[in-house]
């Protein structure tokens, strides 16, 4: 489960690999190669969204939970987009209060490749109670995910290694730059701090 | 190596930095629920402390509270007792006020002093950025030296199906006069509010 969303890459490597053995045969049987079909290109760098390891729902919304493997997806996107990761939950005070601000970016910068994912830490306990619920009473709109990995010393150095494990914290990133910040933002903040990734 | 962690030091430097593995830690006189001054220094026969920042309000601190009277409860006789540190500021976070810490400790029954970081002074030196944040020190000649910072366990959600007890398999090795293996944890917390 852990290392689903590396089996495409795995499998691409064989693929490749495989492609390379049969030339190599090829080459070895005859000299006229010059009708070779062409290799097919695996761009490894294309992996499909993991499959969520539960999916909450009730009548009028639904959160895909993941373990670390499965949401890294979502922390390493390679595309024109710049994304804001906000590490929050419904029972932290000053996560709630600053959770307006990013739905003020992921609206006014639809139009110009930002996107917001807020990953969840509520427990799996709460997620029915709570968390659902508080989605569906703030009107949230930016992407929702919950992060279901209560082994978290094994994933905390992996979002960022001066991360101390303290919410909120929010990772913003894009194909060249990658920055962590473990505080909280007001809206002009954030704003200043996102356009720094253009 | 040594350069990209000064580097990132020196970029964080608005976060006070605390202790490391190996450092003394400081000793206080806080307020306990029972209206006494607390110190280390008060516990003559301790071999050490299990100093834990925790809170009410947290929902992480409020799953870990069972655990931590059990490790009080198991390590207090073998000279390690816990010491509970509430450093919240009660003004930005109600429900970890000094009367809802002596109804906390009084429904739970701690065992334990559950102090309050008056004025949030303490949690700074020692690094603590979350409710639950635990420091493992050892009493020598030379003072109460770090040995152990981080998590209780691996598991917040469900106690029974723990794998590494971090806190316990710390506070063993020390019993035994052994080194402490895993030195250093990250877990998820509520951020202290000051």
């Amino acid at each position: 489960m852990r290392f689903t969303p590396k089996i495409p890459v795995i499998a691409g490597v064989m693929l490749l690999c495989s492609f390379a053995i049969s030339c190599k045969e090829r080459a070895d049987n005859t000299e006229i190669t010059t009708q070779e079909p062409a290799i097919p290109i695996v761009d490894t760098t294309i992996i499909q969204p993991p499959k969520p390891l539960k999916v909450y729902s009730n009548d009028t919304v639904s959160v895909n939970a993941y373990e670390y493997s499965g949401l890294e997806y979502y922390l390493k996107q390679k595309n024109d987009t710049t994304y804001v990761v906000n590490f929050w939950a419904t029972w932290c005070v000053p996560c709630v209060e600053e959770l307006p601000n990013f739905e003020k970016i992921n609206a006014k910068y639809k139009e110009n490749k930002v996107k917001v994912i807020l990953v969840s830490l509520d427990m799996a306990k709460m997620v029915e109670t709570k968390l659902l619920p508080f989605i569906n009473q703030k009107q949230i709109k930016s992407q929702v995910l919950l992060l279901r990995d209560p082994d978290a010393d094994s994933w905390i150095p992996k979002v960022d290694s001066t991360w101390s494990g303290a919410i909120p914290a929010t990772l913003i990133y894009n194909k060249d730059m990658r920055k962590f910040y473990e505080r909280s933002f007001t809206y002009d903040e954030l704003e200043k701090e996102i356009s720094n990734f253009k | 190596m040594f350069i990209a962690i000064g580097a990132l030091t020196a970029f964080k430097s608005d976060i006070p930095v605390g202790y490391k593995v190996g450092d003394i830690a400081t000793d206080f006189s806080l307020k306990n629920v029972d209206g006494n001054k607390v110190s280390l220094k008060d516990f003559k026969s301790a071999k050490g402390f299990i100093v834990v920042f925790t809170c009410n309000h947290c929902p992480y601190a409020q799953a870990y509270e069972d655990r931590i009277i059990a490790l009080d409860k198991k390590y207090k006789s073998q000279g390690y007792p816990v010491i509970a540190i509430n450093p919240n500021n009660p003004e930005k976070q109600k429900d970890d006020s000094f009367v809802k810490m002596q109804e906390r400790a009084k429904d739970k029954k701690f065992a334990f002093p559950y102090l309050l970081d008056e004025g949030q002074k303490i949690f700074p030196q020692y690094g603590a950025t979350k409710t639950p944040h635990v420091y493992v020190l050892q009493k020598t000649a030379k003072g109460n030296i770090v040995k152990y910072i981080g998590a209780i366990d691996d598991n917040y959600e469900d106690a029974a199906a723990v794998k590494q007890k971090y806190v316990e398999n710390a506070v063993d090795a020390l019993v035994k006069g052994k080194e402490v293996t895993v030195k250093e944890t990250k877990a998820i917390g509520c951020s202290i509010k000051a």
